[in-house]
């Protein structure tokens, strides 16, 4: 389970989150929306460390995410980055397995290799696809590289960064259907940040809805449209009106 | 205007200027710390020795044969007013293994290599391509600073070794081929004039300029701003302070070389 309690976290005189509180219970699929810039990428990014809090704490099954051995911290989680964040200077399969070509999940580079190719299928890629660099893949195709890099070592959380902006509404189904697939089959906790509504229909089963640094509303996916909170429903609707400012 | 805003103006240039130098020392610490502890990445130690070392061949060796061969010309032209001209080998020489080849090839490296290190970090940070190395267990430092640095280290003073062959070399052609020097007493000349220090010295100017182009370029590529106009200033912002940290550690290595 993860919990953040009370995190705040400031750029200078932005104040980003504000006291942001959160639970996600063990093998479920957390879904985090809001409107551009409320921090949303800052609360999954101070979870894995990668940007530290300027108070609060947050806790990874009971334990403090801040303090203990960083690398098999690490080792539990998998990411796919907004842009898919593939290294341009490896090659697909070497991406995939990045993991598994070093460190302490270093396996033979012929396993590697095979883990890749057979996670790269998962994600509905040819073989064909592992030798060709990130530069010559389409949008869609480098996030499912990216996605085949999260998943690649197994691991047990697994956070996903807008994945699907920027791709066509086949595509972004395509991906939806993936991640809710992978996510059920791992037993994979998952953390998603998302603006795309129906990413959050199929992809769900509790969604945090995050506005003013805060989280302003929590439930399971299923109460989200009878919510009665004003904030939720405009989010859903998309109306300009409402108490969410349209120019922020 | 008022002395004390003068002065209080002053004050904070040196003490931003004192708090950037602490950052790049601390930084420079950090990559070469990094060196020396595991683990250590061969794939990319080998791809950073290449691209540092052997493809910047061709420009280090065209900038010093084209250098050696003006300096040639030079002395003797300079060296005619005063019935001098025979020591065109000697001065060629010292010239360039003590001065020339090291500050060219270091700058040479500064264009090439420091701007290349720049943007490719800063374009890693830019598409969360760092971010994503921290996610999969792989420190930055170790993964991308600690083999450009190392790799720098290693074959900056090869270069220098190379780029002053070479610039003697182009002062050996025009000497022999425009000027009517004999061709083996050139050489016997040059041999008989260089001593081992200005080798050694030449050497150590080229291990702390390959040091400071790879540190420039990592750091400023390490905290880059966003977008294209953040690759952009990293870029040049680690060319020019390169540039500059090279001459002067140039000016204080020579003063160092001319004390012993």
């Amino acid at each position: 389970m993860i919990r953040m309690e009370n995190v705040k976290k400031s750029f200078d005189d932005n104040h980003v989150l504000q006291g942001m509180n959160l639970e996600i219970p063990k093998g479920t699929s957390m879904v985090i929306i809001g409107g551009s810039g409320t921090g949303k990428s800052v609360a999954l990014k101070c979870i894995l460390g990668l940007i530290k809090p300027d108070s609060g704490m947050i806790y990874v099954d009971g334990k403090d995410a801040s303090k203990g051995d960083r690398d098999a911290f690490l080792a539990r989680f998998g990411m796919l980055f907004q842009g898919a964040a593939l290294f341009d200077s490896l090659p697909v399969w070497q991406n995939v397995a990045f993991r598994l070509l070093r460190g302490s999940l270093k396996r033979p580079t012929e396993e590697a290799r095979e883990i890749a190719i057979e996670k790269l299928r998962r994600v509905g890629l040819k073989s064909n696809v592992a030798d060709r660099f990130p530069s010559e893949l389409s949008g869609g195709m480098q996030k499912r590289v990216g996605l085949a890099r999260a998943i690649a070592a197994e691991p047990e959380i697994i956070f996903f960064d807008e994945p699907t902006t920027g791709l066509d509404p086949i595509m972004s189904g395509v991906i939806n259907d993936l991640i809710r697939e992978i996510v059920t089959e791992m037993g994979a906790t998952a953390m998603t940040i998302t603006h795309d509504m129906t990413s959050v229909r199929a992809i769900a089963d509790n969604v945090a809805m995050l506005h003013d640094g805060v989280i302003q509303w929590t439930g399971p996916v299923g109460q989200m449209d009878a919510s009665g909170d004003p904030y939720l429903e405009q989010f859903i609707s998309g109306s300009a009106e409402g108490p969410i400012e349209a120019v922020r | 205007m008022n002395p004390l805003t003068l002065l209080g103006g002053l004050g904070r240039a040196v003490l931003t200027l004192l708090a950037a130098f602490g950052r790049v020392t601390l930084f420079a610490l950090d990559s070469l710390s990094h060196i020396l502890r595991p683990p250590y990445y061969p794939r990319e130690i080998a791809m950073a020795l290449l691209n540092i070392g052997w493809l910047s061949l061709p420009v280090v060796g065209l900038t010093a044969i084209f250098t050696g061969g003006a300096l040639a010309l030079q002395i003797y032209a300079g060296g005619a007013r005063f019935n001098a001209e025979a020591v065109v080998p000697q001065i060629v020489a010292i010239g360039m293994v003590r001065e020339l080849g090291p500050v060219l090839v270091g700058l040479m490296i500064a264009a090439r290599v420091t701007s290349s290190i720049a943007a490719e970090i800063a374009t890693m940070k830019v598409t969360e391509q760092i971010d994503a190395l921290v996610t999969l267990s792989t420190h930055p430092m170790k993964y991308l600073t600690a083999p450009r640095v190392l790799a720098a280290l290693i074959t900056v003073p090869i270069l220098v070794g190379i780029g002053d062959i070479i610039g003697i070399m182009g002062g050996y052609t025009v000497a022999t081929q425009n000027l009517g020097f004999n061709p083996a007493a050139y050489l016997q000349n040059t041999v008989n004039f260089l001593e081992a220090r200005d080798i050694v010295s030449s050497l150590v100017k080229g291990a702390a300029f390959g040091l400071i182009a790879a540190i420039m370029g990592c750091y400023y590529g390490m905290n880059s701003g966003r977008g294209a106009q953040g690759v952009g200033r990293a870029t040049k912002g680690s060319v020019e302070a390169a540039a500059v940290l090279i001459l002067a550690a140039n000016f204080v290595l020579t003063g160092v070389f001319f004390s012993l």
